[in-house]
């Protein structure tokens, strides 16, 4: 199934809708790391909520993620992580680490705002004109 | 056979006419004896609970009414054979006498005392006849023992209802996530951490977090009285699932025992926020909130892209 990438202002979201194969989970990842270049956003937000169940793969491909946007300049929080998953991935030692988590899509996008904006006071003084 | 025998038992017996009753018709005689004497042996049954001193959190008049009813109960059992009534009678009773404090040997004390009362009459009632008291034990024995055990079962399954109840309660009370102010969650741990509890407190919390739409937890431990790596882990894992959901954990009051201890088995908590008290856990926690406080650009520049 393929996985819906929409673009919200400088950001990318991915929303999964459901349970995903590895292929599936690949083929987004290549899909998600080649967008976030073609559209030069500075942040990728991928939402699990609808998932019930997170397995290994899924974990590494999500962390895979994070640290290939992060190397072509976008940060990357998942979003929408359910109790019960939280607690089966902790126990299966699959805790994400070094990824942000936050709890829905209106918490990963004040992240990313925060997070852009952080890196913007470090870098430049303005904000850049092309966002949309 | 059955018949076979009793005609063998029969021909050696003296009294032909009562040795030919069977076990039913002997019952009958016995509750008979017993209904008549109603009165009688109760009150005997009555003054023995008193002189054995049992029962002693209830007045007298109590034990005599609780007397008469387990009695009717006890002769209804002996003539029908089914313990249905019975059960229902002693969970009932049960129920009014555990909450006075009534201990599971009273309550076998008096059924076997009632035991003891009746099978005394019958010995006065048959003196005279061995061999027919004997026939008359034979019957009454095992149904008495039954009803011995049926009202003492029931006793203790009521207690172990009761039990089950309360550790239920407690456990439900002993996990009470706290919402200090907006996205500040507290949960003071108090009491043993068994695995059983230790994953009914992530899940509460891990719910809450979702529900209070939480960013920062404080986790205060100072009511744990000891941590084993077990209980530990459990923690590290609570402060992970935490943060899957996009809280951070703070863990105060680690006592110096419990410090030592984790120190010493190797259990590693450096990826875990530790402040010293609940007060510094939560004056860290409101940090953490304030630098976290989405400034107000943040709101400006979600909501024009979100009319859109």
């Amino acid at each position: 199934m393929e996985v819906p990438i929409l673009r919200q202002g400088q950001y990318l979201i991915a929303s999964i809708q459901s349970a995903l194969t590895d292929a599936d989970l690949s083929h987004l990842r290549e899909a998600l790391i080649a967008q976030v270049g073609r559209s030069r956003c500075r942040g990728v937000i991928v939402d699990v909520t609808a998932l019930d169940v997170m397995d290994s793969f899924a974990v590494r491909t999500l962390r895979d993620i994070a640290h290939m946007a992060r190397l072509r300049g976008a940060e990357t929080v998942i979003v929408g992580i359910q109790p019960d998953v939280a607690f089966a991935m902790v126990q299966l030692g699959l805790t994400l680490k070094g990824v942000a988590t936050v709890l829905d899509l209106e918490e990963g996008l004040a992240f990313l705002n925060r997070r852009t904006e952080e890196r913007f006071l470090e870098t430049k003084p303005k904000r850049p004109s092309e966002r949309g | 056979m059955d018949n076979k025998k009793s005609m063998s038992v029969s021909t050696r017996a003296s009294d032909a006419t009562t040795l030919s009753e069977s076990s039913a018709g002997l019952l009958r005689e016995l509750v008979a004896h017993l209904r008549q004497n109603r009165t009688q042996l109760r009150e005997e049954w009555a003054r023995r609970i008193t002189r054995a001193e049992l029962l002693t959190a209830m007045t007298e008049e109590e034990i005599f009414a609780e007397a008469t009813a387990v009695y009717d109960n006890y002769v209804e059992a002996l003539e029908t054979g089914t313990f249905e009534a019975l059960q229902a009678y002693s969970r009932r009773l049960s129920e009014r006498i555990i909450p006075r404090g009534v201990e599971t040997d009273e309550v076998v004390g008096i059924v076997l005392l009632l035991r003891d009362v009746l099978a005394r009459s019958l010995f006065t009632k048959y003196q005279d006849n061995v061999e027919k008291l004997n026939r008359i034990l034979d019957s009454y024995e095992p149904a008495a023992n039954r009803i011995a055990n049926t009202v003492a079962v029931g006793f203790v399954e009521e207690r172990e209802r009761i039990i089950r109840q309360q550790q239920e309660a407690i456990r439900e009370l002993s996990t009470p996530v706290l919402q200090v102010r907006e996205r500040l969650l507290i949960l003071p741990i108090i009491g043993v951490i068994d695995p059983q509890r230790a994953r009914q407190l992530t899940e509460q919390l891990l719910r809450a977090i979702r529900a209070n739409r939480a960013k920062v937890v404080v986790i205060d431990v100072t009511g744990v009285a000891a941590m084993d790596s077990g209980v530990a882990n459990h923690l590290v894992q609570t402060v992970e699932a935490s943060r899957l959901l996009g809280a951070t954990v703070i863990v105060t009051g680690l006592s110096p025992e419990i410090a030592q201890t984790l120190v010493t088995i190797g259990v590693d908590l450096s990826e875990m926020a530790t402040v010293g008290d609940l007060q510094g856990g939560i004056e860290e926690a409101e940090r953490l909130l304030a630098d976290r406080a989405a400034p107000t650009t943040q709101v400006r520049e979600i909501a024009p892209e979100s009319q859109r």
